[in-house]
């Protein structure tokens, strides 16, 4: 609404004729000015110009809705609630039924916790016929790692729900619903989300993932050294507009980095909780595994509405809710088995504090050589 | 060049100009006939020129009583307007700290890192402003502004039901006030009192801010107005920086004017960003340090040890200060680190 020509709001003809002549041609063009700047510009009073912004500001002001109408549409028109299940209990039943539609949701992790794991369940999930509890749609997956294994998520299909994938054809029909991008580069990618958004259009597609959004940035970000602007500035906002718009669930992987020291305080706290920092620091065992922390910034982790943080501790999985505007900070135990990833228990474990922000990979040899000698 | 500085469009001040009517005292002994024909205009528009003189050389005219500065109040009675209303934060500690709670006619920002509760804050006050009369609250209505998308039904759903629960355990205590109480409060009534704007671009948000004044004079009932986040759509896309700087100022002082007139709280949710300073990373607020100089409080919510915490970063009234709070599914409430509850479910 923010490009509406003001030649087509209604204006008297007077004024409307004046903007025209001036080249203000959109609202944004004209709130972007001051009232004195448009007087100047335009050469006409005061009183016209108050009542001429007044106008063009109703006419772009988006309508209100009160929360209830919300809520009612929200239980009338969408199957089930405008919930993905993940089949993971105690995560669906913290988050109110699964992956919400409409936000950014984002998975956070090491390289090799299962990241990828959980998002070809996702797509399996959300492929599947209504009746066996999916959304019955098409799925795009953005595979920017060359990480896709369609062997892989076959048999994490046919191991999670035998009597749809041992039908007949179902396993074509499933796996033809799931299309695999692989755009090499930023601007590739920029592309095919503008192409998602026509695709969008026609109510298909049902479910977005990217993985990752950071290894598209990994190599660029040294470059655009610009502190002002994130590299991936336009996508974020993009990819949000998307999921509102369409009210799709979209899934987003983020890769870990190390921290740099000090970012993670506000001013006040350096001179205020210096000394108890400095204290608590030596004898905190976490010390050492702890200075990993997801890519792409603060900024970043802003605009993701629910951060899942997957990580690994003494070596056991642990899948933890870090930021969700519905569910207590709760953390779960998983392991990673045929049928894709699994909860050994569905009762979430409250994490109190800002552990639930960290990210440890400690003890994450201890999998590897385990499923090794095994 | 005082006429520089009147508001009138361009032509008319060029044929001022040309006639020689630089200063406002030159205007102010002619009659509007005499103007009209110097000029060579119409009557009526000389006028509207003598208007916005006599409107300008007011505002010039400084000190003396002030009786003559229209709008002017002196401090004595200032004082008695102060003592306005509050909307609880549902965290006695936090509302300690505040005074007794986000303050009416004021513009309070908070802000924080992802993940610490801003928009449960946002969420929990526009459920607390609705708190009825009889209950200590206002009784009011609230707009909230979502430029993210993140605002959450379900989760508005829980916290009205968790306030709804407050009062009725706040009802025994008053006794006397059960029978006043008769209607029984459902969740669904505070839902129906939020009004949820969704912003998609920062031309929406200036429009929405501009309309605001129209919209809340026709529901006088609103006392809260919440922007989920300021910072969003002024975080990218922008390559202007000084036309970002001019319409974040723009947009304070409106909205500062709306607090005053209307009598109702304005909260901006504004992110955190990391900065560099003497080559030290650091966490702030974002915007820039202009922008920090709009709004009149600033709570910065951020981990301390285990337990999140709310500090006074600014405020012309209050101490600073910090005071501890926890998320729970009920919103927003005092801390309780000596009874944790370990499991959930």
């Amino acid at each position: 609404m923010a490009n509406r020509f003001i030649s087509e709001m209604g204006l008297p003809k007077s004024i409307a004729n004046v903007f025209a002549a001036r080249n203000v041609k959109t609202a944004k063009d004209a709130l972007s000015l001051t009232e004195f700047e448009l007087m100047e510009l335009l050469d006409v009073g005061l009183a016209e110009v108050t009542s001429a912004v007044a106008y063009i500001s109703e006419m772009v002001c988006p309508p209100f809705e009160t929360a209830l109408s919300l809520l009612e549409q929200r239980v009338q028109n969408e199957h089930l609630a405008g919930h993905l299940p993940t089949r993971l209990k105690g995560l669906d039943k913290a988050l109110c039924g699964g992956i919400p539609f409409g936000v950014v949701t984002e998975l956070v992790g090491p390289a090799g916790i299962g990241k990828t794991q959980f998002c070809l369940k996702l797509a399996l999930l959300a492929s599947l016929p209504t009746s066996y509890g999916g959304l019955d749609g098409q799925v795009i997956y953005i595979d920017v790692e060359s990480k896709f294994s369609s062997r892989r998520m076959i048999e994490i299909g046919s191991k999670s729900f035998p009597e749809v994938f041992y039908r007949e054809g179902m396993a074509k029909e499933m796996a033809g619903r799931i299309l695999v991008l692989q755009p090499s580069s930023l601007p590739e990618f920029t592309d095919s989300l503008q192409q998602i958004k026509v695709l969008l259009l026609q109510n298909k597609l049902k479910l977005l993932i990217i993985d990752s959004m950071a290894a598209l940035v990994s190599g660029e970000f040294e470059q655009t050294n610009n502190p002002r602007q994130h590299p991936l500035a336009w996508h974020i906002s993009f990819i949000k507009s998307l999921a509102e718009l369409s009210r799709i669930p979209i899934i987003v992987t983020n890769q870990v980095r190390s921290q740099t020291h000090g970012d993670s305080l506000f001013s006040f706290q350096h001179t205020v909780g210096a000394n108890s920092q400095m204290q608590s620091r030596p004898d905190n065992p976490s010390r050492f595994d702890s200075h990993l922390i997801a890519a792409l910034g603060i900024h970043w982790a802003h605009a993701v509405s629910i951060r899942l943080i997957l990580e690994v501790r003494s070596g056991q999985r642990y899948l933890k809710i870090a930021k969700s505007p519905i569910s207590p900070p709760l953390q779960f135990c998983f392991e990673i088995t045929a049928s894709g990833i699994s909860l050994l228990s569905d009762d979430g474990v409250e994490v109190s504090g800002p552990q639930i922000n960290a990210i440890h990979s400690h003890g994450h040899s201890a999998i590897i050589h385990c499923s090794d000698t095994c | 060049m005082e006429v520089m500085r009147m508001a009138i469009s361009g032509t008319q001040r060029g044929k001022l100009i040309s006639a020689g009517y630089t200063s406002l005292s030159s205007l102010s002994s002619v009659s509007p006939s005499l103007l009209a024909k110097d000029l060579n205009i119409s009557e009526v528009e000389a006028l509207e020129i003598l208007k916005a003189a006599s409107h300008s050389s007011r505002l010039d005219t400084s000190g003396g009583d002030h009786a003559i500065l229209t709008g002017a109040q002196n401090a004595w009675e200032m004082l008695h307007e102060d003592s306005c209303v509050r909307i609880t934060t549902s965290s006695a500690d936090v509302d300690d700290i505040l005074g007794g709670g986000i303050s009416c006619k004021e513009v309070t920002e908070i802000g924080g890192i992802p993940g610490i509760g801003k928009t449960q804050f946002g969420i929990q006050l526009a459920i607390n402003v609705q708190i009825p009369a009889h209950f200590g609250g206002l009784g009011g209505k609230a707009i909230y502004v979502d430029t993210e998308g993140s605002f959450m039904v379900e989760r508005t759903l829980q916290i009205a039901e968790g306030c709804i629960e407050d009062m009725e355990k706040d009802k025994h205590f008053r006794q006397r006030d059960i029978r006043a109480v008769k209607e029984k409060l459902l969740p669904k009534d505070f839902l129906a009192n939020i009004f949820h704007f969704r912003i998609c671009s920062y031309t929406e948000l200036i429009a929405m801010i501009n309309h605001l004044d129209k919209w809340v004079s026709e529901h006088r009932d609103v006392k809260l107005v919440v922007i989920d986040s300021v910072t969003f759509y002024f975080r990218q896309d922008f390559e202007d920086m000084a036309l970002r700087t001019r319409i974040l100022g723009e947009m304070a002082l409106k909205l500062m004017k709306l607090a005053k007139k209307f009598n109702l709280a304005v909260v901006l949710l504004n992110q955190a960003a990391t900065k560099c300073a003497e080559g030290l990373y650091q966490l702030t607020l974002a915007l820039g340090d202009s922008w920090s100089h709009a709004s009149t409080n600033r709570i910065i919510l951020f981990w301390k040890g285990e337990e999140r915490c709310a500090y006074i970063d600014k405020s012309a009234s209050l101490p600073s200060a910090s005071a501890p709070y926890s998320i729970t599914s009920e919103g927003i409430r005092n801390s309780i680190t000596n009874c944790k509850r370990i499991r959930m479910m």
